[in-house]
């Protein structure tokens, strides 16, 4: 990992649009996204099932599966035109560039072969040049990086032999061992246990420290991104209605979707007894999705504008900006406010 | 102890193996000695990790599964009774290397037979709501016969218009429409099939409800609002709640009481406000720091405990304390004698040789 520690940009989403076809009509899993990941970077995607946080991902990867297609939008990768790739080029990349940990580590193991096929496999499929001896050793050496002790003894053992916790390690494991520069983990956590998800998500921290790569991390847990992530993006039917730096998110939510998803959960820490308070009604059908503003009908504060017009973002802080119609409204008024104070200051100079 | 006509649910040295086929001895300890009591109107929230005995412990309190000792007493009446069918011998067994050695092992021994109620009309008083609502619900029978079937067991309904009455009403408790009872499980989203699950389970008007994972299926933002109803119906009906979760910060949340299991044993009880602050067992403490909290300010500061290991096989666990293998303070006491569950302040127990 003693490469030169790269700055800049590293991943940049612009206006990516994923459609599912169904018989039932087209699905639009992600309906227009951009965001931008720079090396050493770790961002959030919160959202909840079905609001298109890992169809993204998948699309990044080029592992939609039919009858998903983007159908919009581009996907650049140090440079690179993703969406350009051939087959060919896209298997490269997968693993080389970008490596990808699943939610179920052992539906993602191949049960039939030891820990140590499968890692010297993802080794030698990106460089023909690595003798098996090399990869072996490579391989054990990764392994001990994610944690995992006894390596000789584990090279030789079926994924069902762990637990899952070392499963999870060991994929992460295959996902670093090719050194790629981004990282994309998808619900990596949520299968396992609160202390086995404590092991990983430090393991996590560390590797990111030691590499220096980009990760994308998608969740439902907000306590988790609170932990790890430098920036969040929170999706919801398809959409990023919210995007900025972790503090921000957290300490001046300004998408309502995004509030009332803090205020409803729970806290370990709540000194004393406070009624949660729900996000009412259901989340959205993505078949039949409401016109304009996706969250429109279940938020407190919805005008009429909203339930026809998607509304557009808005720069409410140093990279941070929601898309909200109340926060336009905000906009709108300082601006009118803005001439007038200014008009006020030149009343008072000309008296003083 | 609070006073006796106050309990509702008591449970004392509660244990449930799993016999496997092919293996000497118990199987699989699933719960081992289990002893708490549950007030009348009081949650009591049970919290610990996958494999650690809450659901078991939960399901085997309605006897779902037939406990394999111990005694289950609901309101005054003791509904299963049975002394426990093991002792522990010593022998010689043969080992890896071929060398004979000496080990205790858990032999099965000849007790009197179980003392057991009829538990129909128990089954009026407790009531389970199940984890997954998809699969507890039958993809076969609309929502309405799924609540009625329960109406029809206990024969509850004189006639046709009171059940159908009692099914309407049920629903709009639940907050569904009243058309609904004529659709069909998969015709519903996840937080209405469970609410599909809370009106079956109030059908009955039950006292007791074991809430195992209510809301571990559910997405974030529907959670909340089956926790408020669940909030809401307990004091409508002065239900009394056994909550079950991995989710140590719901489970506080809903719970005035909480017990923490590790690997089938409880190892700590009380108050679930002194729970927090005032953790006593070294699992207790790992259990709530691991726990991450959506405040990025709080997690950078915070001191977390990571455990080393992963959870052993309740087939073969630990001798003494089962907790020794992973315990950053195990002592050799603790890999020998089986720490007892005692009451070390009002109200706070916990089983710890380091507590004394």
């Amino acid at each position: 990992m003693a490469q030169t520690e790269k700055t800049g940009k590293l991943l940049e989403v612009k206006d990516l649009r994923v459609s599912f076809f169904t018989p039932a009509g087209e699905v639009k899993a992600v309906g227009g996204i951009s965001y931008e990941l720079d090396y050493g970077e770790v961002m959030g995607i919160v959202g909840e099932s079905g609001s298109g946080k890992s169809q993204e991902a998948y699309a990044i990867m080029g592992l939609l599966q039919s009858p998903g297609k983007v159908i919009g939008g581009s996907i650049t990768l140090e440079g690179e035109d993703v969406l350009a790739k051939s087959k060919a080029e896209m298997i490269a990349m997968r693993g080389s560039k970008v490596a990808m940990i699943f939610q179920n580590p052992m539906t993602c193991l191949n049960p039939v072969y030891t820990i140590g096929n499968q890692l010297i496999e993802a080794l030698r499929a990106h460089d023909k040049s690595v003798s098996k001896e090399e990869a072996a050793k490579r391989a054990m050496s990764m392994l001990e990086m994610v944690g995992i002790n006894n390596v000789q003894k584990r090279m030789k053992q079926y994924p069902h032999e762990l637990s899952g916790g070392m499963r999870q390690r060991v994929m992460i494991a295959m996902g670093l061992i090719c050194h790629p520069q981004l990282l994309i983990a998808d619900e990596p956590t949520t299968a396992l246990d609160v202390t086995i998800q404590a092991q990983i998500l430090e393991l996590m921290k560390d590797l990111q420290k030691k590499t220096h790569m980009g990760i994308i991390f998608i969740t439902h847990n907000l306590g988790v991104v609170a932990e790890i992530c430098d920036k969040v993006s929170v999706m919801y039917a398809g959409k990023i209605v919210e995007q900025g730096l972790v503090d921000d998110i957290f300490y001046h939510p300004a998408h309502p979707y995004t509030e009332g998803l803090l205020r409803s959960m729970p806290r370990v820490d709540a000194e004393s007894y406070e009624r949660l308070i729900p996000i009412e009604g259901t989340p959205v059908d993505m078949l039949n999705p409401p016109e304009g503003c996706p969250f429109a009908p279940r938020c407190e504060h919805a005008m009429k504008i909203c339930l026809h017009k998607m509304p557009p973002y808005v720069e409410v802080g140093d990279r941070h900006r929601s898309a909200c119609w109340l926060r336009v409204e905000e906009q709108v008024q300082q601006e009118k406010a803005a001439p007038e104070a200014q008009a006020g200051e030149k009343e008072a100079d000309e008296r003083g | 102890m609070a006073e006796k006509n106050d309990i509702l649910v008591q449970v004392d040295h509660l244990t449930k193996y799993f016999g496997v086929k092919g293996v000497k001895g118990p199987g699989v300890q699933a719960v081992e000695d289990v002893s708490l009591f549950i007030r009348r109107g009081e949650t009591l929230g049970l919290v610990g990790e996958s494999g650690c005995g809450k659901t078991t412990l939960g399901r085997t309190i309605l006897r779902l599964h037939e406990p394999t000792s111990g005694t289950i007493t609901y309101d005054g009446q003791v509904i299963y009774q049975r002394e426990y069918p093991f002792e522990a011998r010593t022998e010689q067994v043969k080992g890896a290397d071929g060398a004979m050695h000496e080990e205790t092992l858990l032999v099965k021994k000849q007790v009197p037979k179980e003392k057991a109620a009829d538990m129909l009309p128990y089954r009026r008083k407790m009531q389970i709501i199940f984890q997954d609502p998809s699969a507890s619900l039958d993809p076969r029978m609309t929502v309405g016969e799924i609540i009625g079937e329960a109406l029809d067991i206990h024969k509850l309904c004189a006639s046709k218009k009171e059940r159908s009455d009692r099914i309407k009403e049920l629903l709009a408790m639940v907050g569904l429409n009243t058309e609904h009872a004529n659709r069909y499980p998969h015709e519903f989203s996840g937080g209405q099939q469970q609410r599909v699950g809370i009106a079956r389970a109030l059908a009955v008007k039950p006292e007791f409800i074991v809430c195992d994972e209510p809301i571990s299926a559910l997405d974030v933002s529907i959670q909340s609002q089956v926790v408020n109803m669940l909030e809401d119906m307990q004091q409508d009906l002065g239900l009394t709640y056994l909550f079950i979760a991995h989710d140590l910060s719901v489970v506080r949340h809903i719970s005035s009481r909480i017990g923490v299991m590790y690997l089938g044993t409880l190892v700590e009880l009380a108050e679930s406000y002194e729970l927090n602050r005032n953790p006593i067992h070294p699992y207790t403490k790992t259990l709530l720091s691991a726990v991450p909290v959506p405040d990025p300010e709080v997690s950078r500061s915070r001191q977390r405990i990571v455990l080393e290991g992963d959870i052993p096989s309740p087939m073969n666990p630990p001798k003494g304390c089962r907790f020794h293998t992973r315990c950053p303070y195990a002592t050799d006491k603790c890999k020998e004698a089986v720490p007892q569950f005692k009451e070390h302040a009002p109200g706070h127990w916990a089983a710890c040789h380091l507590l004394g």
